[in-house]
């Protein structure tokens, strides 16, 4: 079945992408007017903003490396999109100046007077000081830099013609890299997101992020296929098989978010620790113990329950609003996680959380779609192309 | 011999998985009921050409599990606040949160027991025989043979026209079948 270019390609930047550089230029300078009103309370929503879209980043570049370990075929048609959001992980870097920046504001274990009257945080501050946290992320992006940057180059020359040497070093790199991207995620969460509160620890904790991670990013991988369809490409690549199999990729990523979350819950609810309750308690109290239901229900019972037929994946429509919702809860679920350690007032949501989120994620959105159009859509070279577009090839 | 070996049905090769999935469209569309299709791999599209129905067996799964994770909670309540009420580092007789191990683990036993055994039951199996097993050529199927049979039991079955029919959408080869 030979292509026709404007099946598979942007013809120019589109419109969506221009409009979301923009509102995302917008959202940066209202993120500087946040910091200079109120710098603690702007450091957490941008700290829950950036989580959010490196953890996007994130999960596709997981997906990616597990596409070329396993050698799947299905999801050839999607492995330029999920290349396109993985090579948004260099420019997250660059967000990061502001956390390193804020610092003191942020982490306990940052301000020199708290260390001071703190024998914990004393001890811990070996690995918990201003300087090793910032070199470790470096490393994290390092490593995630030239990951997501040789998969995304070797996968563009292949679109010039098919290489067995190159793919069975796409191979090699994923395998080294998925080893690297577990350790590398698994600290980084513990770094950014369980430090917050630096008595406390969980050694799931890292797991815990990264299954919500899979789950966002395979979100937005399906939001933006339907955004693509609806522009009228990718008709007859990307079919309605390869949404069931998104759909089923969401639903499971679901189901190991609450696992996770719940075997997490668990340990610390029979040992009845204190020091390890505490967590637990803060998120348990006024109208924190709200948000924790609402994830409860709305990260896990929801979803499982309505994305358990056949036909709820197979329907875009649906399967558009439950990638949405989903969205939206794992926002919450970083809100969840960074929030309640600093605020002991309660859930009270602010406009610097909207505004961080737009001014990240719309700089972020606006650059993929400009990636988006450099390149074909699909990757033209891989041979099993087009099988992977024809619904018997599951 | 004829009494001996009563026709238990008819049975055609075709020579491709695109001809049986044609055959077994004409086959639905001629008003056989009680016929199934042999190849030796899925196919595709299989389901609809033939007019399958969606399988039960999803249901049944569902309600085991359901009955699996109620009886397991049951169970937990049971002894742990009724027949044996021990104190456990202090905490209520009633922990939901110590049972959900266990009851995930009754809801998959349960579910996994019932789609075995239920995937048995709507196959009709276990079951030591069945006529297309007489045929000498059956035994492609299992290597490069595609083959409808059409059982007695159809109420359209007529040894001779069900024959004439099937040659006539494309048949390479028909039989009738005996035990």
């Amino acid at each position: 079945m030979p292509l026709e270019p404007r099946a598979y390609h942007l013809p120019d930047m589109p419109v969506p992408g221009r409009r979301a550089l923009l509102l995302g230029f917008v959202g940066l300078v209202l993120c500087g007017v946040g910091m200079a009103l109120d710098a603690p309370r702007f450091l957490q929503a941008y700290l829950t903003a950036y989580v959010f879209w490196v953890s996007i980043g994130l999960g596709a570049l997981f997906f990616v490396m597990l596409h070329h370990l396993i050698g799947s075929q299905w999801s050839i048609v999607l492995r330029r999109i999920t290349e396109t959001v993985m090579f948004s992980l260099p420019l997250m870097a660059v967000f990061f100046i502001p956390i390193a920046f804020g610092l003191p504001l942020l982490y306990r274990w940052g301000d020199p007077e708290a260390v001071a009257a703190d024998h914990i945080l004393q001890h811990r501050s070996v690995y918990l000081n201003a300087a090793f946290f910032i070199a470790r992320t470096l490393l994290y992006f390092i490593i995630w830099f030239l990951l997501s940057y040789r998969l995304y180059k070797w996968s563009l020359d292949e679109d010039s013609g098919y290489d067995e040497a190159r793919r069975a070093r796409m191979r090699r790199l994923s395998a080294v890299g998925m080893v690297l991207f577990a350790f590398t995620v698994s600290f980084a969460a513990f770094d950014w997101l369980m430090s917050l509160d630096a008595h406390w620890y969980s050694t799931i904790f890292g797991a815990y992020v990264f299954a919500g991670s899979v789950m966002a990013a395979l979100c937005f991988l399906t939001l933006s296929v339907m955004a693509l369809k609806r522009r009228g490409l990718l008709a007859d690549i990307v079919t309605v098989e390869h949404y069931h199999d998104l759909g089923k990729l969401i639903f499971a990523f679901t189901i190991f978010w609450a696992y996770m979350a719940f075997s997490q819950y668990m340990l610390i609810w029979y040992a009845n620790i204190p020091e390890e309750t505490v967590w637990f308690a803060e998120r348990w109290t006024g109208s924190w113990k709200t948000v924790s239901l609402l994830l409860v229900f709305g990260h896990f019972v929801i979803p499982f329950v309505l994305l358990m037929p056949k036909m709820m994946k197979r329907r875009p429509s649906f399967l558009m609003a439950i990638g949405l919702w989903l969205l939206v809860i794992h926002w919450v679920d970083l809100f969840w996680l960074v929030l309640p350690s600093l605020q002991h007032e309660g859930a009270v949501l602010s406009w610097m959380d909207p505004v961080a989120m737009l001014g990240i994620g719309g700089v972020f959105c606006g650059l993929f779609w400009r990636r988006l159009a450099r390149h074909p859509l699909v990757p033209l070279g891989d041979p099993r192309l087009d099988a992977s577009s024809r619904s018997d090839s599951h | 011999m004829a009494e001996k070996h009563p026709i238990r049905g008819v049975l055609a090769e075709l020579d491709s998985p695109a001809a049986l999935l044609t055959a077994a469209r004409r086959v639905r569309e001629a008003g056989y009921r009680e016929f199934d299709c042999h190849s030796p791999f899925p196919i595709h599209g299989m389901d609809d050409a033939m007019g399958l129905r969606r399988s039960p067996l999803g249901w049944v799964v569902g309600g085991a599990a359901m009955l699996g994770v109620g009886s397991a909670i049951l169970l937990q309540w049971w002894t742990s606040t009724v027949d044996y009420r021990f104190l456990i580092s202090g905490k209520p007789y009633f922990s939901f949160q110590a049972y959900v191990p266990v009851t995930f683990g009754f809801g998959v036993l349960f579910a996994a027991l019932a789609a075995g055994l239920g995937m048995l039951h709507f196959n009709r199996l276990p079951r030591l025989h069945h006529a297309v097993f007489s045929s000498e050529r059956f035994r492609k199927v299992s290597d490069d043979g595609f083959f409808v049979s059409i059982e007695v039991g159809d109420r359209l079955f007529d040894a001779d026209r069900t024959a004439d029919f099937l040659r006539s959408i494309g048949a390479t080869h028909v039989e009738l079948l005996s035990d």
